[in-house]
């Protein structure tokens, strides 16, 4: 049976990853490749990268920094950043990723989602969303409006219209980020996680909020992501406990929720 | 020498990365007179069977590559889509495809996401050299709509449950084809590319160090 992916995803400046706390603050931690290289012995099912400030500084992911981490990961690498160009995506791809994660600027340029699913295939792109809670109204029947730029800037987009959107453009899957949990530690937003899998018929990866094992197990209990993201579990100073892959895989696995077990494997 | 076939809209870097951390000598190759001096062959493959298809037409790989696994045994791995187009029609975009393997390749129906995406298990039907040191079941990466349906189910050598049981491995001769990204596939897809390598004459790099061998 399928198994529900554990995703670590890592914001990116400068070749160091850096930790922020709802899209502020970023404290550099490690080397990028370091890092990705730890979380795959570890048996990570998936890593994503976010060049963070690619986009604000108007140039191109950080193509070197892709090439070291690919050269040491040997599970599916994600990379996003700004990237606004086919041929953008071609060097990510080049440079060893396997899938591209778009965000501000597929609301931007929503035909760059079916460019990239009609070059490289729809299993390529992520559509990435930012979602804050506004409350229901007609305007946004889900109660979720997408927000993009770091999060500063609101699009007037429901995130279920927008969701449905990218599906029907292409997207292979999407990552849906809650502003509102981000760095909160307490939990994913659950509803939103499981209104956009219920409107989607592509994989949909829960983003934002995790700080305890139960976080994670509850997501995928209560909604139908196949996917979440647990990096500030991992590794996050600000958190009172870090957790280790295998720790959230035993979690889940206890509690009859399918994962890849973590296995004895000699990586060296 | 193993070869790393590259085109377009393929994935040979993370291939080649994969080769290359397990200190296997490899290279791309794009061309019919690079395939000429390889021990093995393996055909990685992302995005539509039809892109894959027209992409080896363009670069004139198809003769020579039937040359190679027909008429020398080479050893050949194909992978996700480089599985696929073995069969002899794709109904994605309604692709004739190889048809060095009798059988079609379906859609998953709608009763699951498409496309599935994530580590499903790998039930292996037999022994065969390419899976020493895996057990009977391992788990493997998958990104797939498609799947294959041979026809003839002694090329089956495993098989994998979503929303139906599917073929995710099959071996005949010297070929040999995943459907998941072995590439991907964390400790049991770099044992497996291994395995390929070494059935196909693969020879240690000694110049690079390795920080991922067995």
């Amino acid at each position: 049976m399928l198994t529900k992916r554990l995703i670590a995803c890592f914001d990116m400046q400068n070749g160091m990853v850096t930790k922020a706390r709802q899209f502020q603050n970023n404290i550099p931690i490690e080397r990028a490749e370091v890092v990705a290289d730890r979380v795959y012995r570890e048996q990570i099912d998936e890593i994503i990268f976010y060049d963070i400030t690619a986009s604000a500084e108007r140039r191109r992911i950080d193509l070197e920094t892709v090439k070291k981490v690919a050269r040491r990961v040997f599970v599916p690498f994600t990379v996003g950043g700004g990237i606004k160009s086919l041929e953008e995506m071609y060097q990510v791809l080049k440079a060893g990723a396997e899938k591209i994660s778009i965000d501000s600027m597929a609301v931007r340029f929503p035909d760059l989602i079916r460019e990239g699913a009609q070059a490289f295939g729809r299993q390529c792109i992520v559509l990435s969303m930012q979602v804050k809670r506004v409350g229901k109204s007609s305007r946004f029947p889900s109660g979720y409006e997408i927000m993009i730029d770091g999060a500063r800037v609101a699009t007037g987009l429901d995130a279920v219209a927008w969701a449905r959107q990218g599906e029907e453009l292409g997207a292979g899957e999407i990552c849906v980020n809650s502003i509102d949990q981000d760095g909160t530690h307490a939990g994913y937003d659950l509803e939103i996680t499981a209104l956009i899998s219920n409107n989607v018929n592509v994989p949909v990866i829960a983003s934002g909020g995790a700080g305890h094992p139960s976080h994670v197990a509850e997501v995928f209990q209560k909604t139908g992501a196949s996917a979440a993201i647990i990096s500030s579990m991992l590794y996050s100073p600000l958190l009172p406990r870090n957790y280790s892959v295998r720790e959230i895989k035993d979690y889940l696995a206890a509690r009859r929720l399918p994962v890849r077990p973590w296995v004895e494997a000699d990586f060296n | 020498m193993i070869g790393v076939i590259d085109y377009k809209a393929g994935n040979a870097p993370s291939v080649l990365n994969a080769l290359r951390a397990l200190n296997i000598k490899a290279e791309l190759v794009s061309t019919p007179e690079a395939l000429r001096p390889l021990t093995g062959i393996i055909l990685p493959g992302v995005g539509s069977a039809r892109a894959t298809m027209d992409s080896l037409r363009e670069l004139r790989l198809i003769p020579a590559l039937e040359e190679k696994v027909f008429g020398e045994k080479t050893p050949f791995l194909g992978i996700c889509i480089g599985m696929q187009i073995l069969m002899e029609y794709s109904a994605e975009g309604e692709t004739p495809c190889l048809g060095w393997l009798k059988g079609r390749v379906e859609r998953f129906d709608g009763a699951v996401r498409i496309p599935q995406m994530g580590w499903n298990e790998v039930a292996f039907r037999r022994r065969d050299p390419i899976l020493a040191n895996l057990k009977e079941k391992e788990y493997f990466y998958f990104v797939n709509s498609y799947y294959v349906r041979p026809a003839a189910e002694e090329v089956v050598l495993a098989t994998t449950n979503y929303g139906r049981e599917f073929c995710s491995m099959l071996a005949w001769g010297p070929l040999y084809a995943t459907q998941f990204h072995t590439e991907k596939s964390g400790a049991a897809g770099l044992q497996l590319l291994k395995n390929f390598a070494l059935l196909a004459g693969g020879e240690r790099d000694a110049d690079e160090t390795s920080h991922c061998l067995f």
